[in-house]
């Protein structure tokens, strides 16, 4: 009598686990469903454009004229500001962050740390459009007065585009700074290095792969910014031809034009998102396999 | 090589030291002569390392220390009259466990020459040859210099670090317990490696296996800490004394195993 009670409510707690389980799943689920259902829609919208448009002149044409007589639907000039703008950023804000990222993992202590870590914290989570407007109250003018032209350029979207990676590629840089083994420090600072020597040539090499997939995230962050680089870039649709002229990014094109497109146009915008999305898929490819390969060396 | 008149190598007087307000270190006076292997051992806690670390100033960076008396090393105050960095080319230092960089095997036996000069190809090449060679470890390596030193065995890693110290030409080699990782036979090679290391350099080493100390030492240092967990010296003399007639009541029941 009693072994059968204890059995039926063994069983009732199993199935009570087991649902529990499964709606844990479910949620995590989510995000993996999201990520196709994403995929597929753009796919779906972007893809009957080179019904139309064939791939090569999609790719490698710079003339974007969707209102045109024929139409012209050519993203060159928008893949080579993105890149111009991605690489100019990731060239600013590097050496930085890697700085910044040594002093946080290495020097410092106490207040000064504290205040260092609040504020970058607090710079990842200012929204882009205010990085947008401080960009145009500063950066804008500082590139006019500097370099002439009218200020909205390339080179100001990158300027704050810098701004706007350094606390990913801090972030990251720190914590695999602070993971290498303080046996390896020790090791070195035994041998008479210096602790700049010490850095230099021990803890930064030993934290290379994690320092890589930092300049990675960043780059992701900066080829999918819109609205900040939207409002200092100048959004002119030419082929830019040096960091002060004006310029028109991946993002930048998609969020102009899809107020008004249709059709074949909107159909190019989705194709350019379809770029946009396996650029970023290739980038998480990219750091998936450096911190595999770190796994295994270690 | 320096040049020894019969003097000490290492002369240390009234040695005192503090974590913050923690005495560490009471009193401790002992000298230690040149091309002698020198065993410090004790009970955990008792400060044979960190005696071992006020050698060449690798208290330094842990905040608070502070040390008093007389650290002469070679005719001159360690604390006083050294460069850090010269003072730690010159007087080396391996650790517990096995802690090769990151790198090739032949960067690491290159990282102390690069760091403290701009040899050419050909003298690194020469160093590294000559280091892993003292470390009883080129013939097993020298097909694969340029290979992860990370891919070596326990006991390989450890040698390789003997090599990585031995490649600046230092006078004293340090080790803090440089077998308490290793498996036996491991342990063994490392034992004959201070055997043979003697004749150029000068060894001290750390051990809480007092079978090491008796087998490798010519003199060993008895540490002991008194009811405040402060560290001093018991007993220093001949090892072989030490061991099978030791002067002091503390070191005869230690070595017999009576505590610790």
């Amino acid at each position: 009598m009693m072994g059968k009670g204890l059995l039926s409510s063994d069983r009732a707690r199993s199935f009570k686990e087991r649902s529990g389980r499964v709606f844990l799943l479910l949620c995590a689920l989510v995000s993996v469903a999201t990520v196709l259902l994403i995929s597929l829609f753009i796919f779906q919208q972007g893809l009957p454009m080179f019904g139309d448009v064939p791939v090569s002149q999609f790719l490698f044409s710079a003339d974007w004229r969707p209102s045109g007589d024929p139409p012209s639907y050519g993203i060159a000039s928008f893949i080579y500001a993105s890149f111009v703008v991605t690489f100019l950023s990731l060239l600013l804000s590097t050496p930085i962050a890697l700085a910044a990222a040594i002093y946080l993992a290495e020097f410092a202590k106490g207040r000064t740390a504290t205040i260092l870590r609040s504020s970058i914290e607090l710079l990842a989570g200012i929204p882009s459009i205010i990085y947008g407007l401080f960009g145009i109250a500063v950066i804008v003018p500082a590139v006019r007065n500097t370099f002439g032209g009218n200020g909205y350029s390339l080179l100001a979207a990158s300027i704050i585009l810098a701004i706007m990676v350094l606390p990913t590629i801090i972030n990251v840089s720190e914590v695999s700074i602070r993971a290498v083994g303080d046996e390896l420090r020790q090791a070195s600072v035994a041998m008479g290095a210096t602790s700049w020597q010490t850095i230099s040539r021990v803890v930064v090499p030993a934290a290379r792969s994690g320092i890589i997939t930092a300049i990675v995230l960043g780059l992701g962050r900066a080829v999918g910014e819109t609205a900040a680089v939207l409002l200092v870039g100048g959004n002119a649709p030419i082929f830019p031809t040096s960091p002060i002229s004006m310029g028109r990014t991946l993002t930048m094109n998609i969020v102009t034009d899809m107020s008004y497109a249709e059709g074949t146009h909107m159909s190019a915008l989705f194709a350019t998102a379809m770029l946009l999305f396996v650029f970023i898929l290739a980038l998480n490819l990219v750091v998936v396999s450096i911190s595999r390969r770190s796994r295994m060396e270690a | 090589m320096i040049e020894h008149t019969g003097g000490h190598l290492f002369d240390v007087t009234d040695l005192n030291l503090w974590y913050g307000s923690v005495h560490a270190l009471k009193d401790v006076s002992l000298a230690i002569d040149p091309n002698t292997v020198t065993a410090f051992i004790g009970p955990s806690g008792c400060g044979k390392s960190t005696f071992l670390r006020v050698l060449d100033r690798m208290n330094d960076l842990i905040d608070n220390v502070r040390i008093t008396g007389d650290v002469i090393f070679d005719g001159h105050d360690v604390y006083r009259d050294y460069d850090t960095m010269e003072l730690r080319r010159r007087v080396g230092m391996v650790f517990q466990k096995p802690n090769p960089f990151p790198m090739s095997i032949f960067d690491n036996v290159a990282y102390g020459p690069r760091l403290h000069g701009r040899p050419s190809k050909a003298e690194l090449h020469e160093t590294v040859e000559r280091s892993l060679s003292q470390a009883a470890l080129w013939d097993e390596v020298k097909d694969r210099l340029h290979k992860s030193a990370l891919s070596l065995s326990g006991g390989q890693q450890q040698r390789l670090c003997i090599a990585r110290t031995l490649a600046v030409n230092p006078d004293v080699v340090l080790m803090d317990e440089p077998t308490s990782a290793l498996d036996p036979i491991s342990t063994a090679r490392i034992e004959e490696l201070m055997t043979e290391l003697k004749e150029r350099y000068t060894i001290i080493v750390v051990t809480h296996n007092m079978q090491q100390a008796s087998r490798v030492s010519d003199k060993t240092a008895f540490f002991l800490i008194d009811d405040k967990r402060c560290g001093y010296l018991v007993e220093y003399g001949d090892t072989a004394d030490l061991f099978f007639n030791p002067k002091d009541k503390r070191t005869e029941d230690y070595i017999s195993g009576k505590f610790g």
